[in-house]
C-alpha cells in the first residue's frame, strides 16, 4: 500500500432524509470504520424532509473517497460531497465567556472589536461574546482571550456552502465511479 | 380495497414478494403475526433457537438466490438473530429478518422483552426499519426485499410493533418498481477504464484471475468460463468463490489464501497482473498486505465502490455487476495462451502432490481429508455441501472439487460456528431434490445441534457428517503452531452423536476407519430420512499448507515431509 496522501482536514456536505435515527446511522458509520469526527453540524434545509450535515474530519485522499462511498451505502443519504477542493465558504459560531473586571474590561472589548465579536452579556465578573467566522478566526480569538481567563467556550462546528450559484444538487455526482489509479 | 390487520398485510406483502417459506419462532410481541400466519399459505418452519432461523433463511437465500426470511419476537428473540444477521452481512446474503416489537407507546420504557433491535443491528444490516403503523407495513416489506436483494445484497431487518400488527387499515399493495432517493445500487464500469483493463490484460505475461463470491452471486460463471477460454488466464478462487469456476478445469488453480495450495499463492505472488472478480481482498486471502503480489498490477471488478482501494490499491477499478463487466471486457481482449506462465506454475507445484495427504497410506487410520475425498468421489462432485467453520471447512474446500456454483454453502467472512446444520435445513427448502451433505466439526455441530429436532419435526432429509476429532481443531492447530502446543480449552467432550441422532428419531452411524467410509456414505444416501455419521478422525491432524496470520502469502507452513516420508516408508 502506498503512503497516505495528504492527510488533512476535510469538509463533507451531506443531504440526508430527515427521519428519526439518520444522524445515528451516519455517526455509527464513522465510529465503526474508525474515523474521528472533528465537528458535525446538522439542520433543516430549503427542501422539506431533507436535512443537511456538515462534517469536518481528518482524512487522506483514499480514506476520503472510501468515506464518501460508505456514506452513499446508507439508504437515507441522498447526496455527499467532499468540498475540500471546491471554492467553499465555511462559518462557525462560538460563544466565549471571558473573566473581566474593571481593569481588564476595556482591553478585552477592544481586542474583540478587532475580531468583530459581539457582546451579548455583560456581568460584573464576566462578558459573553458571540463570534462567527472560520475555524481559524475563532481559534485566534480564543488564543487572544486566553490570558484573561476563558471561563467557558462553546462552538457549533462548521457549516459550509459551495460558492456561486452552484447547488449541491446541481453538481455532478463524482462518487458513482471511484477513480482508477492507472496512468 | 379492503380493511385488514397489519399482521394480515404482512403475510400478503411477503407472499407478493415471492416468499413461500419462513423460518421462525413465536413470542409475545409477534403473536398477532403468528395468528394471521394460520390463514396464509406461506410455510413456517419452527426452529429451536432464533439463531437457527437466521442461518436457515441465509442457507435458503444462498442456494435460491432469493430473499430468505427469518421471523422472531422482540427482545431475546430478536437478539438471538444477531449472529445470523452478522453472518449474512459479511457474506452479502439477502436476508430479511422480521421482529415483533413492544407496542409503540411502550417503546423506550424498558418494557418486558423490549430491546432496541434496530439500534443493535445498525452496523450489521444493510438497512433496517422500525414500523409503528399498520399502514406502513406493505410498503416497508416491499422496500426491504428490494434493498436486501439489489446491488450488493445484504441483510435487512424490519421491526414491527405489536400495535402495528394489530391495527386495521386499508390494504394497499404496489407492484411498481421501488425507487429510493438515496439508494443507487447499480453501477456500470466506465468505458475508458474497461479499455485500460483490456490493455493491461493484453500486455500481461503472468496474469491470474481471482474468482470471488461475486461471480457466484451475479451468476457470472458461464461468462467467466468464456473469458478464461479466450484469455487463457489461470483462475484462483476465494473460499466463497469455489464453484464459480469448475475446479476440475485445466486452468483452475484452486483455492488461494491462508489454506490455499502453496503453488496457488506462489503464482499470485509472482503474477504481473491480477484480475480480481467480485472479491474484497479479505485478510485471509491476501496475507500480509505490504507483501501481497507486489509485482502485479491489479484490476478490481467489484459492485461496491466502498471496496475499491480498501485493502489493496487497484490500478484499474471496474465498478459494476461482475457479469456485465466481463461481458463488456471480453471483446476488448486478445485471445491468448500463456504456455510459459502455465509451465512455471506447474513447476511451482513441485512435490506438492507428494506432500498431499491423499497420497498417504492410511494404515487403518481415518483422516478427514480422506473422508472429503471419498464423499466427493461417491457423490460425483454434485452434492450440495454445507460446511461449518474450522478445520473440516478447509479440508472440504481443498478436497471436495466444486464444479458447479451454489453447491457450497459456508460462512466465510464471519466464520460462524454452528452455521452448517441450520443453513442446510434452509438450503433443503431452496433445493428440494439436491443431495445435501452437512459437514461439521464436533465443536460447531454442538452449537446448533438443537435443530436436529427441527429436522425431525419438518421431515427434512439431510446427510450429516460430523468430523469428530475430540478437539476444537483449528484452535488446537494454532495452539500447536503458535502457542507452543499449550492446548488451552480445546479438548472437547461430546455426547454420543449416534445416540443423539437416535434420540431425535434419526439414524446414526459411526465410522472409525477408511474402509467404513464408503458403505456408510452409501447407506446415508439411500436412506429416506436424515442420517448422521460420526466420523472419528485423527485427533491431532492439521490443515496444510497454512499462511500464519500476518505473514506473507508465500510464507507457508507445509505438511512436514517427515510425516510423508514415514508414511511412505511404512
Amino acid at each position: 500500500m502506498n503512503e497516505p496522501v495528504n492527510p488533512r482536514l476535510r469538509t463533507f456536505i451531506m443531504h440526508v432524509e430527515d427521519l428519526p435515527g439518520v444522524l445515528n446511522r451516519v455517526t455509527s458509520l464513522f465510529r465503526r470504520r474508525g474515523y474521528n469526527i472533528e465537528s458535525l453540524a446538522v439542520g433543516r434545509t430549503e427542501v422539506p424532509g431533507v436535512s443537511r450535515m456538515t462534517i469536518v474530519m481528518e482524512a487522506d485522499d483514499d480514506a476520503a473517497r472510501r468515506i464518501e462511498a460508505n456514506l452513499y451505502k446508507l439508504v437515507n443519504v441522498l447526496r455527499v460531497e467532499d468540498t475540500t477542493w471546491r471554492p467553499t465558504v465555511s462559518r462557525e459560531l462560538a460563544l466565549i465567556k471571558v473573566r473581566t473586571d474593571q481593569a481588564t474590561r476595556a482591553q478585552v472589548l477592544q481586542l474583540t472589536e478587532v475580531f468583530r465579536a459581539r457582546v451579548i452579556d455583560v456581568g460584573p465578573e464576566a462578558v459573553i461574546f458571540e463570534i462567527t467566522g472560520t475555524r481559524d478566526k475563532i481559534d485566534s480569538l480564543a488564543d487572544v482571550l486566553a490570558p484573561f481567563g476563558v471561563l467557558e467556550l462553546v462552538r457549533t462546528g462548521a457549516v459550509a456552502m459551495v460558492r456561486s450559484a452552484d447547488t449541491l444538487e446541481a453538481t455532478p455526482c463524482v462518487q458513482d465511479q471511484p477513480q482508477s489509479n492507472a496512468a | 380495497m379492503s380493511t385488514r390487520t397489519g399482521a394480515q398485510i404482512l403475510w400478503e406483502a411477503l407472499h407478493r414478494e415471492g416468499v413461500r417459506v419462513v423460518f421462525g419462532y413465536p413470542g409475545g410481541a409477534i403473536m398477532p403475526a403468528y395468528d394471521a400466519l394460520l390463514d396464509s399459505d406461506i410455510r413456517h418452519v419452527l426452529v429451536r433457537h432464533e439463531q437457527g432461523a437466521a442461518h436457515m433463511a441465509d442457507g435458503y437465500a444462498r442456494v435460491s438466490g432469493k430473499v430468505g426470511v427469518a421471523i422472531a419476537t422482540s427482545g431475546p428473540g430478536a437478539t438471538n438473530l444477531v449472529t445470523g444477521i452478522a453472518t449474512a452481512m459479511l457474506d452479502s446474503v439477502p436476508l430479511l429478518c422480521i421482529t415483533g416489537q413492544v407496542g409503540s407507546r411502550f417503546i423506550g420504557s424498558d418494557a418486558f422483552q423490549e430491546t432496541d433491535i434496530t439500534g443493535v443491528t445498525l452496523p450489521i444490516t444493510k438497512h433496517n426499519y422500525l414500523v409503528t403503523r399498520a399502514e406502513d407495513i406493505a410498503k416497508t416489506i416491499r422496500e426491504a426485499c428490494y434493498v436486501a436483494t439489489s446491488g450488493r445484497p445484504g441483510p435487512v431487518l424490519v421491526d414491527i410493533t405489536k400495535d402495528a400488527q394489530q391495527h386495521s387499515c386499508e390494504a394497499v399493495f404496489s407492484d411498481e418498481a421501488v425507487r429510493l432517493r438515496g439508494y443507487r445500487p447499480d453501477h456500470k464500469a466506465r468505458r475508458d477504464d474497461l479499455a485500460k483493463a483490456g490493455e493491461l490484460l493484453d500486455r500481461a505475461e503472468r496474469p491470474v484471475i481471482l474468482c470471488g463470491h461475486g461471480i457466484v452471486r451475479a451468476e457470472a460463471t458461464t461468462m467467466l468460463r468464456a473469458f478464461v477460454v479466450k484469455t487463457g488466464i489461470p483462475v484462483a478462487s476465494t473460499l466463497l468463490g469455489l464453484g464459480g469456476f469448475p475446479a476440475t478445469h485445466p486452468l483452475s488453480l484452486g483455492m488461494m489464501g491462508m489454506h490455499g495450495e502453496a503453488w496457488v499463492n506462489q503464482a499470485i505472488q509472482e503474477a504481473d497482473l491480477l484480475l480480481a472478480l467480485g472479491m474484497r481482498f479479505d485478510d485471509r486471502v491476501t496475507g500480509k498486505l505490504e507483501t501481497f503480489a507486489t509485482r502485479a498490477k491489479k484490476i478490481h471488478c467489484e459492485l461496491d465502490p466502498a471496496e475499491i482501494n480498501k485493502n489493496v490499491r487497484a490500478d484499474v477499478a471496474l465498478v459494476g455487476d461482475v457479469r456485465e463487466t466481463l461481458e463488456a471486457l471480453l471483446p476488448l481482449v486478445e485471445p491468448r495462451d500463456h504456455h510459459a506462465w502455465l509451465a512455471r506454475i506447474t513447476e511451482l507445484k513441485g512435490n506438492a502432490a507428494v506432500r498431499d495427504i491423499q497420497q498417504m497410506p492410511h494404515q487403518g487410520r481415518l483422516f478427514a481429508a480422506h473422508v472429503m475425498h471419498d464423499l466427493w468421489r461417491i457423490t460425483e462432485g454434485k452434492a450440495l455441501v454445507v460446511t461449518d467453520v474450522g478445520q473440516h471447512q478447509m479440508w472440504e474446500a481443498q478436497y471436495y472439487k466444486h464444479d458447479i456454483p451454489k453447491k457450497l454453502v459456508t460462512s466465510g467472512g464471519l466464520g460462524t460456528m454452528g452455521f452448517a446444520l441450520p443453513a442446510a435445513i434452509g438450503a433443503r427448502f431452496a433445493a428440494p431434490s439436491d443431495e445435501i451433505w452437512v459437514i461439521a466439526g464436533d465443536g460447531g455441530f454442538q452449537m446448533t445441534a438443537c435443530e436436529l429436532s427441527t429436522i425431525a419435526q419438518e421431515g427434512v432429509k439431510l446427510n450429516i457428517a460430523i468430523i469428530n476429532n475430540g478437539y476444537l481443531g483449528m484452535v488446537r492447530q494454532w495452539q500447536q503452531f503458535f502457542y507452543n502446543g499449550r492446548y488451552s480449552a480445546t479438548p472437547l467432550k461430546s455426547p454420543d452423536f449416534v445416540k443423539l441422532a437416535e434420540a431425535h428419531g434419526l439414524f446414526g452411524l459411526r465410522v472409525t476407519s477408511r474402509e467404513e467410509v464408503t458403505p456408510a456414505v452409501m447407506r446415508a444416501r439411500a436412506a429416506r430420512g436424515t442420517v448422521l455419521i460420526d466420523f472419528r478422525v485423527e485427533q491431532e491432524d492439521s490443515v496444510y499448507p497454512m499462511v500464519p496470520a500476518g505473514a506473507a502469502l508465500d510464507e507457508m507452513i507445509r505438511r512436514p515431509s517427515s510425516i510423508v516420508e514415514t508414511a511412505e516408508d511404512d
